[in-house]
């Protein structure tokens, strides 16, 4: 390991790391919006719309990101939609986030226990009613662990942003493999650079996880 | 002559081909209070559930107030105003505080000012004894004061009959006592309209006006209370009382 | 023409080679499932034994492998074996490798949770009967877990399928690899080729995950029942 390697690395690292970080933002904040606007419309069974959104999450979870950024980044332009890597990596991400988040606030409204919906409906509540005070605050405590755990695996997928030459960490790593042969030392800063992202995202996810929980459930 | 406050006309209950209810009759009268007793898997509850339309049942005929119940999912949303429910399991919602518990059907569903429904709940509590825990969450009470609190969630719509599903059945024996103390009072002062699914014979004994005894989805005796205790028609019931050691 | 591009299916051995590239994906994720799970449940059952050290061991292989990309557990096992430890095997054994000590890692975490909720009292019963510690796992907590831990494991099953889509990223042959390959071959003829082949490959991959997924949201919402 050759330390003066990795110093002079750190400068083009930098720029990457903020890459990264800005893409996952982006891509987190739009998959949870998309996320919600989904499981609403399937949760409440708007006619139509719930069946392309439902044929939407499964079309979108079970395909991987990268052949959905091929599709978008090479295929697309054929049809004549030409767009920046950065814009259809950050399609990409929302469109698989957007699906995986769906799931999990669907999962937590499915949570929710029928008792408590009896006991809401034994007090005369609508459906509209029995969404906005039991079904949603609940389920989307419920679903907590699901948005925790899909915002560290969307992290981690920006990651498959360098097949689309987008110069996010991983692509930034490998171009610097190519260019000078030292794969330790840039896969070295590569680990490093996901691990200073990740601990603390997955440090206060949990600590949030634990709060919300006890917040609603008291456990 | 006393006001017929429901009325349940051969009603039938299936669970795929698994009949749960056969051929259910029985009337009800304002101010009355009604036990439905029977070994467990007999069907009271599921009996007492199709009275708020919580479940649907396969046919037959509920008259609630005089009037025929239509049974549609809206319908039974502006009736369960006026059926109010407790449940085994309490089921207070976790999220919310004792005061939001008891304000959020009364003021959402009801629309009823906040002003008034406060006072109320506050006297209601104060009469359960938990005026202290107005903004204290589910969690921080133990299993008898959340039941309270559960009665006085459900008394707080105003109801005209209270359905009561096996209350002090997962309360430890201490915290019994003080429920079936409420729900005396409730009858005896208030003179509420209640259905009660219990184990509790001596309570049932005290309180019931009229039994019905169910064994296997069907009523085998609809008899007045004090008759039913002490000279039941049937001999499944005698046996039942038996081996209540009744 | 657009309208004939799919002919490009047609062309030459094109789609015995997509299904080749196919089968690479499909054994290479096989293999490191088996490989994975049975070494995942040896380190989910250290990781439930009081032993500290053991715990704080494989809780930190835990985290390494939460904190960096698939991707990136690639390209360490494709340049540090043969650059530093000097190991040459081919690139999909190293892919083998990289993926199995990730199932093993999530895994470990899924057969732990399930144990743990095996109820107490199943343990205690057991061990009342005076089995030891290695029949109480075999025959007690272990085919307990196992259902409880079912519908992760099918997810498991399907993120490892979608993510041998990265394969190519290592100089592997699989399916995207051979569509690229068949893409370029076939650019001048059918420049549409792009989106058939890549679309086939999406369909592909959903033929295969989308029954896995559903079957394991089945068993999801029974369990929740």
């Amino acid at each position: 390991m050759n330390w003066q390697i990795i110093d002079q690395s750190l400068p083009i690292f930098a720029k990457a790391f903020q890459l990264t970080c800005w893409l996952s933002l982006v891509g987190i904040i739009g998959s949870i919006i998309v996320g919600i606007i989904s499981s609403l419309i399937q949760y409440f069974k708007v006619p139509i719309l719930s069946q392309i959104f439902t044929a939407y999450v499964e079309l979108a979870r079970n395909t991987p990101l990268l052949i959905q950024l091929f599709f978008l980044y090479y295929a697309f332009p054929v049809l004549g939609l030409k767009m920046s890597a950065e814009t259809c990596g950050i399609i990409g991400l929302i469109f698989l986030g957007g699906a995986y988040m769906a799931e999990g606030f669907t999962g937590g409204f499915n949570g929710v226990n029928t008792s408590q919906i009896n006991s809401g409906k034994a007090l005369g509540m609508n459906d509209l009613q029995l969404a906005h005070y039991v079904v949603f605050p609940q389920g989307f405590a419920l679903s907590m662990p699901a948005l925790a755990a899909n915002i560290i695996f969307l992290i981690k997928e920006t990651s498959i942003f360098s097949v689309i030459a987008i110069p996010e960490l991983t692509n930034t790593a490998l171009d610097l493999i190519g260019m000078y042969y030292r794969s330790n030392e840039y896969l070295f800063v590569l680990v490093v650079a996901y691990a200073i992202i990740m601990i603390p995202v997955i440090l206060i996810l949990s600590y949030l996880e634990k709060r919300v929980r006890y917040g609603s459930f008291g456990n | 002559m006393a006001e017929e406050i429901l009325k349940v006309e051969h009603l039938n209950q299936f669970y795929g081909d698994w009949q749960a209810l056969h051929d259910i009759n029985f009337t009800l009268n304002r101010g009355e209070v009604l036990t439905l007793l029977g070994p467990s898997g007999s069907g009271k509850s599921t009996l007492l559930r199709c009275l708020n339309g919580l479940e649907n049942y396969k046919s037959g005929t509920i008259y609630f107030e005089g009037k025929k119940v239509d049974p549609t999912e809206k319908n039974w949303q502006n009736i369960r105003q006026k059926i109010g429910m407790v449940f085994q399991s309490y089921d207070l919602f976790p999220n919310l505080t004792v005061m939001e518990n008891i304000l959020l059907a009364p003021r959402k569903v009801q629309k009823r000012s906040e002003v008034d429904v406060k006072q109320e709940a506050t006297k209601l509590l104060k009469r359960v004894g938990l005026e202290k825990y107005v903004n204290a969450y589910p969690r921080e009470l133990s299993g008898g004061q959340k039941q309270r609190i559960a009665i006085v969630r459900a008394l707080a719509m105003h109801p005209e009959i209270m359905l009561f599903d096996e209350v002090t059945a997962s309360l430890d024996p201490e915290m019994v006592r003080g429920i079936l103390k409420i729900m005396s009072d409730l009858s005896e002062k208030d003179h509420m309209t209640m259905i009660i699914v219990t184990h509790e014979m001596s309570f049932a004994a005290k309180i019931a006006d009229q039994v019905l005894f169910l064994e296997d989805g069907k009523i085998l005796e609809d008899t007045p209370g004090k008759e039913f205790f002490t000279k039941p028609k049937t001999k499944r019931a005698q046996e039942f009382l038996d081996s209540m050691n009744f | 023409m657009a309208h004939s591009a799919i002919n490009v299916f047609l062309e030459g051995n094109n789609i015995s080679r997509i299904i080749g590239g196919l089968w690479t994906s499909v054994w290479i994720a096989a293999v490191s499932l088996v490989l994975g799970l049975a070494l995942g449940t040896i380190l989910g059952v250290l990781r439930t034994l009081p032993n500290k050290v053991i715990r704080f061991v494989l809780r930190l292989y835990l985290e390494f492998f939460r904190i960096v990309p698939t991707i990136v557990l690639l390209y360490l096992a494709y340049y540090i074996l043969p650059r530093t430890f000097h190991v040459n095997w081919p690139a999909s054994w190293m892919a083998v490798l990289a993926f199995t000590l990730w199932v093993a890692a999530e895994f470990s975490d899924i057969v732990r949770g399930a144990i743990e909720s095996v109820p107490k009292s199943q343990r205690e019963s057991g061990l009342a009967l005076g089995l030891n510690k290695m029949q109480l796992f075999r025959y007690v907590l272990l085919p307990q877990a196992a259902k409880l831990e079912l519908p992760a494991t099918i997810n498991l099953a399907t993120r490892v399928i979608k993510t041998t889509s990265l394969l190519m990223m290592i100089s592997i042959m699989d399916v995207v690899a051979v569509g690229q390959q068949i893409i370029e071959a076939n650019n001048q003829q059918y420049p549409n080729a792009v989106f058939w082949v890549y679309g086939l490959i999406f369909i592909l991959y959903f033929i295969i995950d989308y029954p896995l997924s559903a079957w394991s949201k089945r068993l999801t919402a029974k369990h929740s029942r």
